[in-house]
């Protein structure tokens, strides 16, 4: 059961051997892969719409789509249709390529990423030695295709999404990249596979979540992941009731769709990092590895669901001041509590790193106060 | 508290929220916060509340032709939106009868007010439970005629019954008080009759 999709690959492989010549063999391996993931991504895509709106419909006391099919499982595909009879409109004015490209573009980092992300035991598509650089920088190109659509609809609400976009993904890159640092330093490696394997003892449960430092890598880790697919509460660039759609305003029928795909697909696949730094991948007893895998990630979706259901959106100043003044000095602070955590030995250990980023949690909560001053002063309206 | 307490108290509201719709509907008796309010429509409906009013229709008392309405126009003169339009009826010989000819409410026009129920002086026209009235399209029949404005007393008996009861009473109480005035009057006029024959004795009180 663990092994079934490798086996069913096998299985296709071997049926092709003597069909295939020698050099298409590692050809039609990739294909397989790349197949899976191409049909994996959208699917996921399309439920995870029905998913958002059924939980968030449940938090808001309602039922959410039933109508399409038996609890509306049909909804997505109604939804995809109705996506793909919808009408064109590309502004006058806006630039025709770049208006064109940013759609398709911002699909493909959103694809990409899905290459190294450790499904279940041997089942990476490419186990890149380099894995976690290699997803971190891909990602964050998904920017330059926002910043397209923004720049190429011209739309002064675009424009302004788009600017958002930029500062938020700038900003929060930082800090996401710096909470990595530490898991790199303990697992020693920057394959998502080893860093999974790292995680192996304890009988499949020595997450590195368990750890005081990561515990808050996890913590900011996954909140940047959230700015980083710019869902709510960090939505700032798609903020409906300040900038229409933000960078989306100009865009309908598929071409919206993709954005919103690509949207989704972002949030699994940080959910499946996340999933994968953090909570030990595909680890786990019992079940097989890539069941274990899909629901840690799940779980992380959920969660993200549930912030919507529950989170105002952010100022924008608010956002910058938390990851400037919050996350980016906790950060530095936990790189050098992991570095202290891989040479020291004992208990002690434990006692000393929790301390360390507890007191930093609590100095940094303190130093982030906002004075709010007891009596209310007009400066200016006397 | 720490810093993001609020944020964490924040999601375990929802958190109730999202447990707790699946186990607890809204009515009544379970009129608290978490429990699931929709209400699929077309399948489930909210029972009527007796004080709903929308659209007129025209009451009868037993049979069809023996409607309450005297065609007096004041409610087609009160009509703010004016979607009344009555004719009064004749008889063969041109004389005026307390019915009238043509009743039509024109529903495009007519806004749900309920003043034509509070003008009528005869109890006449009253308000429904009726909501289900939109058209699909603009040739479906808007124009209500006085048959389909038609309905019998049991009709508003069964969704009004307190104003029915108060209404039914008052009728029934100024058709005694008529009959006993009548009677009252003819026994009077049988006494002055009878005091003109025997003028010598002193007339019986009534």
């Amino acid at each position: 059961m663990d092994q079934i999709f490798v086996t069913i690959k096998q299985t296709i492989m071997n049926l092709a051997a003597p069909i295939l010549p020698d050099w298409m063999e590692p050809l039609l391996s990739i294909k397989i892969s790349i197949v899976a993931i191409a049909i994996l991504g959208p699917v996921t895509m399309m439920y995870l719409t029905l998913l958002e709106r059924k939980v968030v419909g449940r938090m808001q006391n309602r039922i959410g789509p039933n109508r399409v099919g038996k609890w509306g499982l049909l909804q997505p595909l109604a939804d995809g249709i109705k996506m793909l009879t919808k009408e064109d409109i590309v502004p006058t004015n806006a630039d025709p390529v770049v208006h064109f490209l940013a759609p398709v573009l911002i699909v493909m980092p959103a694809l990409l990423v899905f290459a190294v992300i450790p499904f279940g035991r041997n089942m990476t598509a490419v186990d890149l030695s380099v894995g976690l650089l290699f997803f971190i920088a891909v990602s964050s190109t998904t920017t330059i295709a926002i910043f397209m659509a923004s720049w190429g609809s011209r739309n002064k609400f675009s424009l302004l999404g788009g600017m958002r976009s930029v500062a938020q993904m700038v900003s929060y890159e930082v800090p996401m990249v710096l909470s990595v640092v530490p898991v790199i330093l303990i697992a020693g490696s920057l394959s998502t596979n080893a860093i999974v394997e790292a995680q192996g003892g304890w009988n499949g449960f020595k997450w590195f979540v368990f750890t005081p430092w990561g515990f808050f890598a996890f913590l900011i880790f996954f909140l940047c992941g959230v700015a980083e697919c710019n869902r709510s509460p960090f939505d700032l660039p798609e903020a409906e009731s300040e900038i229409v759609a933000g960078f989306h305003t100009e865009y309908s029928g598929m071409k919206f769709a993709l954005f919103y795909m690509a949207e989704f697909m972002n949030s699994f696949t940080i959910s499946g990092l996340c999933a994968t730094l953090f909570l030990g991948g595909w680890q786990g007893p019992v079940l097989p590895s890539w069941l274990w895998f899909f629901l840690k990630t799940y779980a992380l979706i959920f969660v993200m669901i549930w912030f919507r259901g529950t989170l105002p959106r952010f100022r924008v100043d608010q956002l910058m001041a938390l990851a400037w003044r919050f996350l980016l000095p906790f950060t530095l602070v936990n790189i050098l509590v992991a570095g202290y955590w891989y040479f020291a030995r004992g208990p002690v250990k434990v006692a000393v790193a929790t301390g360390i980023l507890f007191f930093t949690f609590w100095a940094l909560s303190k130093l982030n106060k906002v004075l709010v001053p007891e009596k209310r002063i007009y400066r200016f309206a006397e | 508290m720490f810093y993001g307490s609020g944020v964490l108290r924040g999601m375990l509201v929802t958190l109730k929220h999202f447990v707790t719709s699946y186990f607890i509907r809204r009515s009544p008796e379970t009129m608290r916060s978490g429990a699931l309010v929709t209400l699929q429509y077309p399948e489930e409906r909210l029972k009527e509340k007796e004080r709903y009013r929308n659209f007129p229709f025209l009451i009868y008392d037993k049979t069809p032709d023996n409607l309450r309405c005297v065609a007096c126009d004041i409610c087609a003169k009160e009509c703010p939106p004016k979607c009344i339009y009555i004719v009064r009826e004749f008889d063969k010989d041109g004389k005026p009868l307390k019915r009238p000819a043509v009743f039509d409410i024109d529903f495009t026009v007519c806004m749900n007010c309920g003043i034509c129920e509070e003008a009528c002086p005869f109890d006449a026209i009253f308000m429904d439970h009726e909501f289900e009235i939109a058209g699909g399209n603009r040739q479906e029949k808007l124009l209500f005629h006085k048959d389909d404005l038609l309905k019998p007393n049991e009709h508003f008996h069964k969704i009004r019954p307190t104003d029915a009861e108060t209404i039914d009473k008052r009728l029934r109480e100024a058709d005694e008080k008529k009959k006993a005035a009548e009677a009252a009057a003819k026994a009077k006029a049988a006494a002055a009759q009878q005091s003109s024959q025997t003028a010598a004795q002193p007339p019986k009180t009534a």
